[in-house]
Parts: structure tokens; C-alpha cells; sequence
């Protein structure tokens, strides 16, 4: 018998909730396999993963899931155009050592791409900057600056400027307060970006 | 054989140890080659492990390497060893014979009983000898998926193997997509490599260097190529290995004596052993076998059968794949694994892949990798799942 499926986290829960019934999807960074194990056997979905880790893999593997040993920035020009419904992109991005090539491709190969990461413009940040004059470090940024793997931290404001210089089109943005509710943005804006501590967005490639 | 000296695993004796089984095919049923070539009476000889189930759905085929045989697990008849798999296969083992019924056969072109020149052609009564014709993986498989008709299986659960066995795996996989539920290709590829091909040459090269090897005409001039083979072997055992696989067993240690010899005795350890795994090895393994089956290998290049794409050997594949390559592995290294997990990609396959840090080189799919049976045992079980075979002590 299958275990029973193991509560999924606030954040990745809204994740879930954008992708319908027996959709194609692929997860970028999909760590021990929680989301796509979730939306493979809650939804019906046909999910399958990429990970870094050999951990990672090994526990993902183990559960049964479809999972490839590969690395975002390097392993995401092997699939073909349009192969998944979604492409997912969960607190990754900023892990990443080319962010706006691998957006690139996740627009390639999924025909909708979501992406959370975490808002480095959420005013907790910006205040421990300003007051102690060092690297900030919150509930979603724990690390010391010397050994983050997060290289690539931006901003709401930062992403969405990335989204228009690579011709994506921004579908949803829900802005994700620090206990993991959600609120919709018509479009993400300076408060936004100063009471946000995550976000995730619904992309499509603007047609051309 | 005496196995009073031998180590066994523990699982060894529980798996059975008859020799297994053969059967000639009549001649109305030639094996057709990819030469062009018929093989008539075709035999293939092999074991089976565990019981086929009512529903014949917990079949599952192991395909062996250059130098394995049908004895995946158990005792080995000749050399009084465990099998080529004892980690892998047995009661409890992630290839569970306790649930599965386990198949392995000797490949043709082998000398473990199966159709090769070292078996004697019953259109001459003599050993085939040279006038074996020249085989390729794709004709082991189709051998294969005679047997596999002969025993009334439809579908196979599952079709593993490392190295030239992860081969006949993507074979099994492209020309029979309906009869492969899951496929386990490990430490392989999908086409024979330049460098692969050269050590190979090598290996010929040493044993049609040997007088006794007498164009092959060895068994009925009474000779036997042994320092060829030997020599083969060696060259070829280096390969399985990697450099901190040698230098951790052996380093610079010298063998039975406390310094330099100035003579070409086998001073160093590493050279005692080499020498050892050669000797051992010509005991068990036919000269003119490891040329056949080493050529088969070279010729093995599967996108070239489907137009130089090798996507579309998998096309519309319903088969769930689990592909694994190890760090230390230099003879398939993982470029190589991830050029047929690319392909799968492309053609949409369900498919996972996972490198596995080991410092045994090529070797390690056949060790003692614990990583890798918890991987694989996920993947067996979840596929297992999805067969609707029974869950594991059900």
C-alpha cells in the first residue's frame, strides 16, 4: 500500500491549486518530491521532477516519482519545446547561477511556468539591512552570507522586470505573507513589494 | 567443483543451485541475425529464481555483462562462487525472488550452454569455432524474447542489467516496448564509444596473438589461448576499475617480499592481482566467446537502427525507465547515461535517473551499493504498484 501522503507545505499548497487535474508538469529543484508527489496522486497529474541532490533523488526515486538527477542551469535545454503543461520553479530561482537563462527555458519547454521565490524587498529585510548594516537574515533567508546558496536574491519589482525583458507574460501574481496565506495582485506594485515575503507567479511566453 | 573453500553470501544457498535449464529450438524456428545470417538449433541455456505467478505478470529478466552468465544468484557450478548479482537478487534483495519470478540467460555467442563458438554445430558435429556467425546485442535480445515466448510470458515485469546487460535493457526496451513494464539499465550506454571499442580491439589482439589460439581453431587442434585470454581479461579489468579503486586496494604495496626485485616478477600487489583475475577468468570464459561478444558490444550503436535518432527508439514508450550511472565509472561514464536519459526525455517517457557517488569505478553496479538498492528498491516497488503485482510480505 502506498504511505499516506505527508501534508503539504503552505506555499506549495498554491502552487498546487494553479495546476489542474492530469496536467504534464515538470519541477525544477523538486527537492525530496513533495509537490509532485502530491499532484501525482491527489490530482492525477502526470508529474515528474528534477533535483540537484543525490538525496534528493534517491528519496523522490524511492517514493515512486519520475525524477532526474540534473541541474536547472544546464539540464533544461535536453527537453523538447512545449513538452510539459507547467513548469514549476519553487524557491529556486534565486539558487540558480543564470536566473534569466533558465526562466528562458522553463518558458521553452512548459506552455505555463510558475515561480515563488522569496521577496528580498519585504521591509524585514530591508530594515536589518539598513539597521545593522549587514546581510539580512529572516525565517525564509536563514543563511550567513558566506554559505546561501542563494546567489541570485531579488526582489518583486526586480522579477517583474525580468519578466518583461524576456518577453514573459504575467498570467497571476499572489503575493505570500510570512504564515504562507496568499493574496492576488492585479498587478504587483511598491507596497507589494515592501509587505510581501514571497511570491509566486503564473507565466505564459508573450506571443510573438 | 569443491565450494568447501569458497565464500558464500548469505543468501546464496537459499536460491537454489541447480545447473538450469536448455532448450534447443527446432529448425523450423532460426534465430535471424542481424548479418543476414540463420542460426539454426538455436539453444539458450538459463536459470530461473522465485515462481511465476498465475497472472505471469512478476516475470523479470536480468541480462549479464561480457562476462556473466545465467548464474545471477546462487552458487556458481564452476567456479563455486556466489553469482554475478548477490546484493542485487535473492530473497529480501531489492530484486526480490521471494515476489519475483527472476530469468537470466546465457546470451548467444556466450559458452555458458547457450549457442556460441565454443559449442559444437550440429550441422558438423564439431565446435562452431570461427564459423559462428558474427552476433550483436539486438540478436541476444531477439534470442532472448524467444525464450521468453517459449516459457508463455506475454510481458515482462521488469528487464535489468549493467553494462553490456544495460544494453540488451535499452534493446529490449526499443524493440519489444510492449513486453517491458519497467527497464533497469544501469552503467551503460546506448551505443558502444571510440575509446570502449579500442580496449576491446586489445583484448582480440591478445588472443589472436597467442599461437595456441590457432585462427580460432583451438578445441579440435587441442590448444588453448589461455595467455591471450589472460592478458584480455586484464587489460579489460583495469577498465572496470578506477584509479582510487587501485590506489585504495593496492597503492605501491609491494607482493610477498620487502623490496624491488630488479626482475619482471609481479613485484606490486596490483600486478599479483591482475594476474590472478586473469588466470582465474580463463578457467571459466571461452577466447573465441570474448571476441564474439566483445564485437557485438563494438557493433552496438541503437539511434543508428532508428535513423540516427535516438528518441525514436523510444517512441510512445509506455515502459518506466530508472537509469543509473556511477561517479567513478570512466568506461560508461554518466554523459553517456544522460545521453539515453535525454532521448527519453525527448520521447516523453516516464523516466528517473540518478548518479550514484561510488569510487569503484564500472564495477559498482555489481557491489555493495546501499544508495543504490534503496533507489531501486523505490523503483521496483512503485512499478510493482502499478503492475498490480501484491506489495511486498503481502
Amino acid at each position: 500500500m502506498l504511505a499516506k501522503l505527508t501534508p503539504l507545505r503552505k506555499d506549495l499548497l498554491h502552487i498546487a491549486a494553479m495546476v489542474p487535474g492530469s496536467a504534464r508538469l515538470l519541477d525544477v529543484g523538486c527537492g525530496s518530491g513533495d509537490l509532485i508527489e502530491y499532484l501525482a496522486r491527489a490530482k492525477g497529474c502526470d508529474a515528474r521532477g528534477i533535483e540537484l541532490s543525490q538525496a534528493g533523488v534517491n528519496a523522490c526515486v524511492a517514493k515512486g516519482l519520475s525524477v532526474i538527477q540534473g541541474d536547472a542551469d544546464t539540464d533544461l535545454s535536453e527537453y523538447p519545446d512545449a513538452s510539459f503543461d507547467f513548469a514549476i520553479l519553487s524557491q529556486t530561482i534565486q539558487a540558480t547561477r543564470k536566473p534569466k537563462d533558465v526562466l528562458d527555458q522553463l518558458l521553452r519547454i512548459g506552455k505555463r511556468v510558475i515561480v515563488s521565490f522569496p521577496n528580498f524587498g519585504f521591509w524585514k529585510v530591508r530594515l536589518k539591512l539598513a539597521l545593522t548594516g549587514r546581510m539580512p537574515r529572516t525565517g525564509a533567508l536563514d543563511y550567513a552570507w558566506h554559505e546561501t546558496p542563494n546567489i541570485h536574491l531579488c526582489t518583486i519589482a526586480d522579477f517583474v522586470g525580468l519578466t518583461q525583458e524576456i518577453g514573459a507574460r504575467v498570467e497571476r501574481s499572489l503575493a505570500v505573507n510570512e504564515a504562507g496565506d496568499v493574496r492576488e495582485l492585479s498587478t504587483p506594485g511598491y507596497w507589494d513589494n515592501l509587505t510581501a515575503e514571497g511570491a509566486i507567479f503564473l507565466l505564459t511566453r508573450r506571443a510573438s | 567443483m569443491s565450494t568447501l573453500f569458497q565464500p558464500l553470501s548469505a543468501t546464496s544457498a537459499a536460491v537454489g543451485d541447480d545447473v538450469g535449464q536448455s532448450f534447443t529450438f527446432p529448425a523450423e524456428q532460426p534465430l535471424k541475425l542481424d548479418s543476414g545470417e540463420g542460426l539454426q538449433a538455436l539453444t539458450i541455456a538459463w536459470k530461473t529464481f522465485g515462481t511465476l505467478n498465475a497472472a505471469k505478470s512478476n516475470a523479470v529478466l536480468l541480462c549479464h555483462a561480457l562476462t556473466g552468465d545465467q548464474y545471477a544468484a546462487g552458487v556458481h557450478p564452476v567456479t563455486g562462487k556466489p553469482g554475478w548479482w548477490p546484493f542485487m537478487v535473492g530473497p529480501g534483495l531489492p530484486i526480490d525472488t521471494n515476489r519475483f519470478f527472476v530469468i537470466c540467460a546465457n546470451v548467444i555467442g556466450g559458452c555458458m550452454g547457450s549457442s556460441g563458438p565454443h559449442e559444437i554445430n550440429p550441422a558438423t558435429g564439431q565446435p562452431y569455432g570461427l564459423s559462428f556467425p558474427v552476433i550483436t546485442i539486438r540478436d541476444m535480445v531477439r534470442a532472448q524474447a524467444m525464450l521468453i515466448d517459449h516459457l508463455g510470458i506475454e510481458t515482462l515485469f521488469c528487464v535489468a542489467g549493467g553494462s553490456m546487460g544495460g544494453m540488451q535493457v535499452l534493446q529490449w526496451a526499443a524493440s519489444y516496448p510492449e513486453r517491458v513494464f519497467a527497464a533497469l539499465p544501469l552503467a551503460t550506454a546506448a551505443r558502444h564509444s571510440a575509446q570502449n571499442i579500442a580496449f576491446h580491439e586489445v583484448g582480440r589482439q591478445a588472443i589472436m596473438a597467442d599461437p595456441e589460439w590457432n585462427g580460432g581453431d583451438y578445441i579440435t587442434k587441442g590448444t588453448n589461448p589461455r595467455k591471450g585470454l589472460a592478458v584480455a581479461r586484464m587489460a579489460a579489468h583495469i577498465t572496470y576499475l578506477s584509479e582510487a579503486a587501485l590506489h585504495r586496494k593496492f597503492g605501491r604495496n609491494l607482493q610477498d617480499r620487502a623490496a624491488l626485485s630488479y626482475r619482471f616478477d609481479a613485484d606490486f600487489q596490483v600486478e599479483s592481482y591482475l594476474r590472478y583475475q586473469g588466470s582465474a577468468f580463463v578457467d571459466r570464459f571461452d577466447a573465441n566467446a570474448y571476441l564474439y561478444i566483445t564485437r557485438a558490444m563494438d557493433y552496438f550503436d541503437l539511434a543508428a537502427d532508428y535513423g540516427g535518432v535516438l528518441a525514436n527508439a523510444f517512441r510512445d514508450t509506455k515502459t518506466r525507465f530508472c537509469v543509473a550511472s556511477f561517479t567513478s565509472d570512466w568506461l560508461f561514464p554518466t554523459a553517456e547515461a544522460k545521453k539515453v536519459v535525454h532521448a527519453l526525455n525527448a520521447a516523453g517517457a516516464n523516466v528517473s535517473f540518478v548518479e550514484f557517488t561510488t569510487d569503484a569505478g564500472h564495477d559498482s553496479f555489481l557491489l555493495d551499493v546501499p544508495e543504490m538498492f534503496q533507489t531501486l528498491r523505490g523503483f521496483i516497488e512503485a512499478a510493482a504498484s502499478a503492475r498490480g503485482l501484491p506489495a511486498k510480505g503481502a
